[in-house]
């Protein structure tokens, strides 16, 4: 079963700061927890691909009505905490697999090496027909 | 004793080696007789596919390049029969296949048939993705599932982009041979440029998480290596390859043990490789005996003056100043003047970068290493209040993330030690 794992710039407590105001070391702790976490998977034969994704600011939304120029919006953009951060996909034996990796991902440490309970979105990935 | 496995795997390197280094010629030799580039590097690539099933178990031949020939026009002759008969006309048979086919390579050395495969896989006409891509199949003999890896693409991509990029060539009609004389210095420059993509590519690695795919940066220096061999009194060459070396001799010290960024000011340059830097001096300094001195020359010289210098105060930031001032004439380009900037900064103080810097504003707009340097400066000059939102808005800017990691705790760094209320 393969599981997209995504997160967005917000969905985590107000109470967490912008990691430009952790401390160098905090920074630290969490990107290695996260590699850890990717090399546990890649380890595990579960990993498929996981990417972050450049910053809402250089983010466009696109238009078309299929004549003419599209209509383009630059950001920045008011509702930017909504967009995606970044994803891991991954595949796995169970649902149960899926959610326990995203809990991982979640409890991540941030300021005062606290998990900083970010919000993981869990969505299955469509497969093909099932046909006999 | 030496476990099978061992020695079998010591084979198939041996075997992949030798068939990396006879391709290209294969190519040239096949593409010539039948006179079609594009389904002559299909033939190769099927033959290299067979030597690797095949040499293990039967041995190696005699003359890799002749085998290679051999198998590759086979099919080449298979296939111009098997198109023939699907359109009933035999004729084309005879016309196609070339009566007599001496299986040996001809009498032109290895380094002018390289060079050749390396002046069509730059054609004009390719975008730089296309003959970077075409370049590493044909020239390096890369299979597709290798550079489809190198790339972070799926393979079917790959193969699709490689395809697309021969019927390209096949389309602007050019014939399979060297290209006039007169333009000549325009694709050399062409062949440079996709080299020197290659190793930035496999230096940088400017997306992914992983900050540097070694193989593609190894790749481009053997290139380079060979375009050398072909054309060893054309100084640019000489430079370029001086410039790779001399970059590829501090990847050691360029991440740390976590595998983050280490900026150039901060290695460990006990850890630089010596060899490389003394091998990268030494083809310099012989490319700059000649005389026309190129954008390559610059930045290795620039390259070697850091090379030279113990700790980075200790170099020659008067030099590289008026070395960075030399680039800039020839190349025009602002990311030139940016690092200009830094050097004026070492050489005169922060001020006199930064009002270099304010001169790039427009063209640089949204560069994340106009903020980056522009921070460096400013803490430098003692502002670190503005210093730290540069910092912010060059992490916001970057599609690196081992770039935005080190500019993110760059600004963290600040943050924790600002003065309170």
């Amino acid at each position: 079963m393969k599981f997209m794992l995504l997160q967005a710039y917000g969905g985590v407590p107000e109470d967490v700061p912008p990691m430009t105001e952790w401390t160098p070391a905090e920074i630290d702790a969490h990107i290695t927890y996260q590699k850890d976490l990717n090399a546990e998977l890649i380890e595990r034969g579960e990993f498929v691909d996981a990417r972050g994704l450049a910053a809402p600011k250089l983010a466009k939304f696109v238009v078309s009505d299929g004549s003419g120029s599209p209509l383009v919006t630059d950001g920045p953009f008011p509702e930017s905490k909504e967009l995606l951060a970044g994803y891991r996909l991954i595949d796995v034996e169970s649902v149960e697999r899926a959610i326990e990796i995203a809990a991982k991902g979640s409890a991540a440490p941030g300021p005062g090496g606290r998990p900083i309970k970010q919000e993981i979105e869990v969505r299955e990935l469509m497969g093909p027909p099932i046909t006999h | 004793m030496v476990p099978l496995s061992s020695i079998s795997r010591q084979k198939n390197h041996e075997i992949e080696g030798l068939l990396r280094e006879a391709a290209p010629r294969a190519l040239v030799a096949v593409a010539r007789r039948f006179g079609d580039f594009a389904d002559a590097e299909d033939a190769v690539q099927e033959a290299m596919i067979d030597a690797s099933r095949q040499w293990p178990a039967q041995g190696l031949p005699e003359s890799p390049t002749a085998w290679l020939i051999h198998v590759a026009s086979r099919r080449m002759t298979d296939r111009i029969r098997s198109e023939a008969s699907r359109r009933g006309r035999e004729q084309a048979v005879a016309e196609g296949v070339p009566a007599s086919a001496p299986p040996e390579p001809e009498e032109r050395s290895e380094a002018d048939d390289t060079l050749l495969l390396m002046f069509m896989c730059c054609h004009p006409s390719l975008t730089p993705t296309s003959a970077i891509t075409l370049t590493l199949r044909a020239v390096a003999g890369l299979a597709t599932a290798e550079i489809a890896a190198a790339f972070l693409v799926p393979e079917q991509t790959m193969a699709q982009r490689i395809s697309r990029a021969k019927k390209t060539i096949e389309g602007s009609g050019e014939p399979f041979a060297m290209p006039a004389a007169e333009e000549r210095g325009e694709r050399l420059r062409s062949v440079l440029r996709v080299i020197y993509l290659i190793f930035n590519e496999g230096y940088t690695a400017s997306g992914g998480a992983e900050l540097a795919r070694a193989d593609l940066a190894a790749e481009a220096i053997r290139l380079g290596r060979i375009v050398q061999l072909a054309l060893p009194a054309e100084p640019e060459v000489g430079g370029l390859l001086a410039l790779m070396l001399l970059t590829e001799a501090r990847r050691p010290a360029r991440t740390d043990a976590g595998g983050e960024l280490v900026p150039l000011e901060e290695q460990d340059r006990g850890l630089w490789d010596r060899g490389l830097i003394a091998e990268g001096r030494s083809l310099l300094g012989e490319a700059l005996a000649h005389g026309a001195v190129g954008e390559y020359q610059l930045q290795a010289a620039i390259a070697a003056e850091h090379a030279k210098a113990l700790a980075p105060e200790q170099a020659n930031w008067g030099e590289i100043l008026a070395l960075y001032g030399l680039l800039e004439q020839v190349t025009g380009n602002p990311m030139v003047a940016l690092n200009r900037a830094i050097a004026a900064a070492m050489v005169e103080g922060p001020q006199a970068g930064l009002s270099l810097l304010d001169e790039l504003d427009r063209e640089l707009e949204g560069h994340h290493r106009l903020h980056s340097t522009r921070a460096h400066l400013l803490e430098q000059a003692g502002d670190r209040r503005t210093a730290l939102a540069e910092y912010q808005r060059a992490a916001e800017l970057t599609r690196s993330i081992p770039e935005r990691n080190y500019l993110t705790k760059q600004a963290a760094r600040l943050h924790a030690s600002r003065p309170r209320g």
